[in-house]
């Protein structure tokens, strides 16, 4: 790809921008001038850049596909199929755009969940979360999502507030040949407890489209957030996104990340241990096919004495899929008594499948607990005679190993009409054969 | 238990196996008839735990001579879950753990399985529930046991266990328990050999594969085979065991040719 093909379609991109200023929120307007800016002085990667070697993003640039219009053609009934009983409360965005016909806010939280024009009450707390949290520098894709932002998913658990009902973030595509740039901001204030789910689809199974997504989280002291990222996009669609959480002391972070859709997927992950004795525990579940590719950038930064990150990957990866997880675990000199294991599994299902997995520690500290593995292989000659021993045929006894293979990620959801909705997603792709 | 009358379950003549080239049976001939329970007793390498997965159908051992038949069936000829569907079950030496799986949910799967290629009614989770809690009391199992993943985190006794009950409840017609007592603790053992004790009858029949004589004070073998390299060396009673016991294995190779009488 040449650089002028890349910078017309940034140019081409910014072109469209056609965002009115905000009346009351001039500090969104200011939030959106810089990211164009930095938007405007970057370019599209290539695998010539470190983060993106294994990931060959050129194609996009041949789809310069416009911000896409608000289009509300969508009936409750059509979503049905995608509601999550255990959630009282469901943001409902259609290609971006906030859909309140579909959306349920319970009462109570009418003030604490919205999206982001509805909720200027708590102008100085977003003033002081949103985009401060992903970074625009050297992220095209983020900074482009800053530059377009208008609505967004805000929920701010308020201090001491237990929510045991999950929130649903639901972001549908239903255009083709546009791109839409989901927004979320979860805060989570000292002490408050919830679950949030986030969970991105499609409703026309090879629609080719843009999902440029970023989420920032937050979590006080003493904080508990569970996070769910469901990615089943259209199997056409490019989707890139960024997720940062910045984790406070003593809080904890719980992150379970299911890809299964995309025909070119990016979730870059950030977790900034912020604080002393924070901890999170991370894990992910990539299931692929066909020729999609999935590429998942994790990077956990110790930055406090005391933190403990557990993290665990999995690779699903069948027919010429190619599966990429690069996980960084950084402990900054003072970020001593650290506590960091990882692994990284992965499943190759088929001759042509291709796992890149790279591990990267950066310690410098010196009174630090890190473990980290990774494995890449085919199901096990053992594990199938053991279940053919038991009356199960061979591609029966496959199958079932490959369904619990991801079974085990998918079971650390804890909303139950989800995990049964992904299993049945898993299984479904582990009987294609 | 030893009668004339019993019908032959398993035949196997002059069977020779072998795993990347390398002979490991080399001619084994011995008849189970149902009602029967016969140990194979050796030395590690002697090629007993070969036997039982040759038996079983792993696909790692290339049979190059001789015959097994199971009833009329030739055995050989089946994949390996066409065998345990027509009533062969080998209880693992070391059984693997599918964590994403639960064991509730793996048994009734093995169990429906097998019971639809015999021509039998499904069970549904309740019923099976059901059914899988009455055979859990026999080996003493939590009710918990089922809930967790399939030998995921189990002990060894209870990996053990777990085992016996899927005997329990795919009711085989010949059973090969390979090196079931290894890493049990005197109480794990007797539960499970009171266990296979209570699923022993007249109509089928047991191969018990141990390096000790310890699991044969809890299941009373009626004949005893001691294999040396790939072969059958001697056979005997139960009393076999215990010479064996007493005299290690190095008394058979001593003794191979003035017992050769006792040997069927």
């Amino acid at each position: 790809m040449t650089t002028s093909l890349q910078s017309d379609y940034l140019q081409y991109l910014l072109s469209s921008w056609d965002i009115k200023p905000t009346e009351s929120l001039s500090w969104l307007d200011r939030l959106r001038a810089e990211a164009i800016d930095q938007a405007g002085t970057q370019q599209l990667p290539t695998k010539k850049d470190e983060e993106w070697r294994f990931t060959d993003i050129s194609p996009l640039a041949r789809l310069p596909f416009q911000a896409a219009t608000p289009k509300f053609d969508l009936q409750a009934k059509d979503i049905e199929h995608l509601k999550l009983k255990e959630a009282d409360n469901r943001l409902v965005f259609v290609d971006g755009h906030f859909a309140p016909h579909l959306s349920i806010i319970s009462g109570s939280l009418s003030h604490i969940v919205g999206n982001l024009p509805a909720l200027t009450s708590r102008d100085t707390l977003l003033q002081s979360h949103l985009g401060k949290h992903v970074s625009i520098d050297h992220n095209v894709f983020a900074a482009l999502n800053t530059a377009f932002l208008r609505d967004a998913a805000v929920i701010v658990f308020p201090k001491e507030f237990v929510l045991e009902q999950p929130v649903h973030l639901l972001f549908i595509a239903t255009q083709s040949e546009v791109t839409s740039y989901p927004r979320s901001l979860i805060i989570g204030e000292p002490g408050s407890q919830a679950t949030v789910i986030e969970d991105y689809v499609s409703l026309q199974p090879s629609a080719a489209y843009i999902t440029n997504s970023v989420t920032e989280i937050s979590l006080a002291e003493h904080a508990r957030i569970q996070h769910v990222r469901v990615q089943r996009e259209s199997n056409q669609a490019f989707h890139l996104a960024n997720c940062a959480a910045s984790l406070g002391h003593a809080s904890h972070f719980q992150s379970t990340t299911v890809t299964l859709g995309a025909q070119i997927s990016r979730y870059n992950m950030h977790i900034h241990i912020a604080n002393e004795a924070a901890e999170c525990d991370i894990s992910g579940l990539s299931m692929i096919s066909g020729r999609q590719l999935a590429d998942t950038h994790t990077c956990i930064d110790h930055a406090k004495p005391h933190g403990i990150s557990q993290q665990q990957h999995k690779c699903i990866v069948d027919d010429a899929a190619h599966a990429v997880f690069n996980g960084k675990i950084i402990v900054r000199p003072h970020a001593q008594r650290t506590n960091s294991s990882q692994s990284s599994r992965n499943l190759l299902l088929s001759k042509s499948a291709q796992v890149d997995t790279k591990p990267q520690l950066e310690i410098f500290a010196d009174d630090v607990k890190c473990a980290h593995g990774a494995t890449v292989g085919q199901l096990d000659a053992e594990e199938i005679f053991y279940l053919q021993s038991r009356g199960l045929s061979e591609t029966e006894a496959r199958n079932l190993l490959t369904f619990a293979f991801g079974a085990e990620i998918i079971n650390r959801i804890p909303v139950p009409s989800l995990k049964q909705q992904l299993e049945q997603a898993v299984l479904k792709q582990t009987q294609s054969h | 238990m030893i009668k004339k009358d019993s019908s032959n379950i398993l035949t196997i003549q002059d069977l020779h196996a072998s795993i990347n080239g390398t002979e490991i049976l080399k001619g084994i001939d011995f008849t189970v008839r149902s009602g029967e329970i016969h140990a194979i007793m050796g030395l590690n390498g002697s090629g007993k735990s070969t036997l039982a997965k040759v038996l079983a159908g792993h696909s790692a051992y290339e049979v190059t001579q001789g015959s097994v038949l199971f009833d009329d069936i030739d055995l050989l000829a089946l994949p390996p879950e066409e065998r345990a569907r027509a009533g062969l079950f080998l209880a693992f030496q070391y059984p693997i753990e599918i964590p994403g799986v639960a064991n509730t949910q793996f048994l009734r799967l093995a169990y429906n399985t097998v019971q639809t290629r015999r021509g039998k009614e499904e069970l549904d989770p309740l019923e099976f529930d059901d059914f899988v809690r009455e055979k859990m009391k026999m080996l003493d199992m939590k009710p918990d046991f089922l809930d967790r993943s399939v030998n995921e985190g189990f002990s060894g006794g209870e990996k053990k266990r777990n085992e016996v009950l899927q005997m329990a409840l795919l009711e085989p017609k010949l059973s090969i328990l390979d090196e079931t007592d290894s890493g049990l603790d005197i109480d794990a053992l007797k539960i499970v050999a009171q266990g296979v004790n209570q699923i022993a009858n007249q109509n089928n029949a047991m191969i018990v594969v141990t390096h000790y004589q310890r699991l044969l004070d809890y299941i009373v073998p009626d004949y005893v085979h001691v294999m040396q390299s790939g072969r059958i060396v001697m056979t005997g009673g139960k009393e076999l065991a215990l010479e064996l016991e007493t005299h290690g294995y190095d008394w058979i190779s001593a003794n191979k040719q003035s017992l050769a009488g006792v040997s069927a």
